[in-house]
């Protein structure tokens, strides 16, 4: 169970870490990391570059798998179950926790292939069901009305923002439960920012959300929890609300008041 | 002022070297085509040679060397494609691909000639393949490997991370993110750097000069264990060999201005395969 947000119902817990160790080669990135990330809640990872925070987002979807000489120790379970035992299954996994990268990467293909491409990977041939799934998704990502005319037209001539929506609805389409957005608006322009935070607050009850944000206005605006880490380290984990206004650590309130980083 | 005399100096001085390589290969070309061009008739191009190649054509010659070209297409480029696929998406990248990768490099540069001598005695001595067009084909397959894994392996990378990211992220498998979205925007550079590749083999002389080629044959190959006639060969032959080589001069000519339209087509496809794609995918 996480601590409850101001004498909230306590929520369920989505992803436990216990004692995460990362290494990029010999070099250790993230050192003990221990968390409950909450279901259907967002939570904001903060901290200065090359905190690790990315590098722990990316432990939660086994993207760091790809990168040679990556090695992990400790545990993370969803749902109660083990991410990273022997034999577990990647790709489900990855079809269970979505994510959302820095720099919006639309497949160079129409806005309806973009969308239709996780679905179709799963086996969904069925151009109806596919229509569906696509207007769904877009429709969540509150892209639909701005697309809807021109689903057959290469994904490359959105703006920069309704790129970055296209990536959320295209990450929706294939169901996930867990959303991992890594700095998501951080390329954006204060006006789609604006869109893509209203959007996660719209999401924030299907999914479990997990931000990572070098903008601390955005935490505090978008997230129910937030993650302060410093050197590979979690520092403090708490509700938002608490970690911004009475942080325990030294290290937190100097980072949150801008007095470094 | 001095500063910028000299600037001046060394542009112009890289500017005539430039023209210089233009110059030379107008020369060459030039020379060829004036003359070739006269020895050019219809029947110089479909018929067999007479009198040890100083009258007819060069047909057999013509058809021979498409024959060895497509046989080292259908071989090295599965091949070659396939290794720079593993190389670039699959293989850990260590201490093993970069010693691949040295061996390749170092083959790239290994004498035709030696390709030849290889050729000899693995695929027509060895496997007891003869002096035929599987020998020759193999022979020119392995010498075009390495030009074919390098442009291949560059096209690969070319193609930006974050595409096999997304896809991986959506719960691709590795294939799957390779298929639909690396190999769409690789293969036409990949093609492109084979093609060149295939228009060099095209006109190599050594390596089919021990595994496959012979001077004058009175039919066509029938089976790939079959020697054939070859234009770089055949021109060898007759400007170097031929009793009367002088006199066979405009026959040499001809032969040569028929190999280099093929080579420069051959290059030609494949300038025009990229551009073409250039235009469909960007990023």
């Amino acid at each position: 169970m996480v601590e409850p947000i101001n004498g909230e119902n306590r929520h369920e817990v989505k992803v436990r870490v216990e004692n995460l160790d990362f290494y990029y080669g010999p070099v250790q990135a993230l050192f003990g990391i221990t968390l409950d990330i909450p279901a259907r809640q967002v939570t904001a990872l903060i901290g200065p570059s090359g905190c690790g925070k990315s590098t722990f987002l990316r432990t939660l979807n086994r993207m760091n798998d790809i990168i040679a000489g990556a090695r992990i120790e400790g545990k993370i379970t969803i749902d109660g179950m083990d991410i990273y035992r022997d034999g577990s299954d990647v790709v489900s996994l990855r079809k269970m926790v979505g994510m959302v990268f820095q720099k919006s990467n639309p497949f160079p293909k129409s806005v309806f292939d973009n969308v239709a491409y996780g679905p179709r990977i799963h086996g969904i041939g069925d151009r109806a069901r596919l229509e569906e799934i696509v207007e769904r998704s877009l429709v969540r990502a509150g892209l639909w009305e701005e697309v809807r005319d021109r689903l057959d037209q290469s994904a490359l001539a959105l703006s920069g923002g309704q790129q970055q929506r296209l990536c959320i609805a295209r990450a929706l389409a294939v169901d996930p439960h867990i959303l991992l957005m890594d700095e998501p608006a951080s390329a954006l322009d204060p006006r789609s920012t604006a869109r893509i935070e209203d959007l996660i607050g719209e999401l924030r009850r299907e999914y479990t959300i997990v931000i990572v944000t070098h903008n601390m206005q955005q935490a505090a605006r978008v997230s129910d929890y937030t993650g302060f880490f410093y050197e590979g380290r979690l520092v403090e984990f708490g509700p938002t609300q608490q970690i911004f206004t009475t942080p325990r650590e030294k290290q937190t309130e100097d980072y949150i008041t801008g007095r470094f980083g | 002022m001095k500063a910028g005399f000299s600037e001046h100096a060394i542009y112009w001085l890289m500017r005539a070297i430039s023209y210089s390589i233009i110059g030379v290969i107008a020369y060459i070309v030039f020379d060829i085509v004036v003359n070739g061009l006269p020895a050019i008739r219809w029947s110089f191009l479909a018929d067999f040679p007479r009198r040890s190649g100083a009258e007819g054509g060069i047909f057999p010659a013509i058809v021979g060397t498409l024959y060895l070209v497509i046989g080292a297409i259908i071989v090295a480029l599965p091949l070659g494609m396939g290794s720079a696929l593993y190389l670039t998406e699959y293989a850990q990248q260590g201490r093993f691909t970069r010693a691949v990768r040295l061996a390749i490099i170092t083959l790239a540069g290994v004498p035709s000639v030696v390709y030849g001598l290889f050729g000899l005695g693995l695929f027509v001595i060895f496997f007891g393949f003869g002096a035929s067009i599987i020998a020759g084909s193999l022979t020119l397959a392995c010498m075009i490997l390495p030009t074919i894994i390098v442009s291949s392996e560059e096209a690969l990378r070319a193609v930006p991370q974050e595409l096999r990211e997304a896809s991986l992220a959506l719960g691709a498998t590795r294939w799957q993110a390779i298929y639909t979205n690396v190999l769409p925007y690789a293969v036409p550079g990949m093609l492109t750097g084979s093609i060149l590749g295939i228009g060099r083999a095209a006109g190599e002389t050594a390596p089919i000069l021990l595994t496959v080629a012979a001077f004058y044959l009175p039919n066509l190959p029938k089976s790939l264990f079959d020697q054939v006639m070859a234009l770089p060969y055949h021109l060898y032959i007759l400007a170097t060999q031929h009793p009367e080589a002088e006199k066979v001069r405009s026959m040499q000519y001809g032969t040569a201005l028929v190999l280099l339209v093929l080579v420069l087509g051959i290059n030609l496809a494949a300038i025009m395969l990229r551009s073409r794609f250039r235009k469909k995918y960007r990023w």
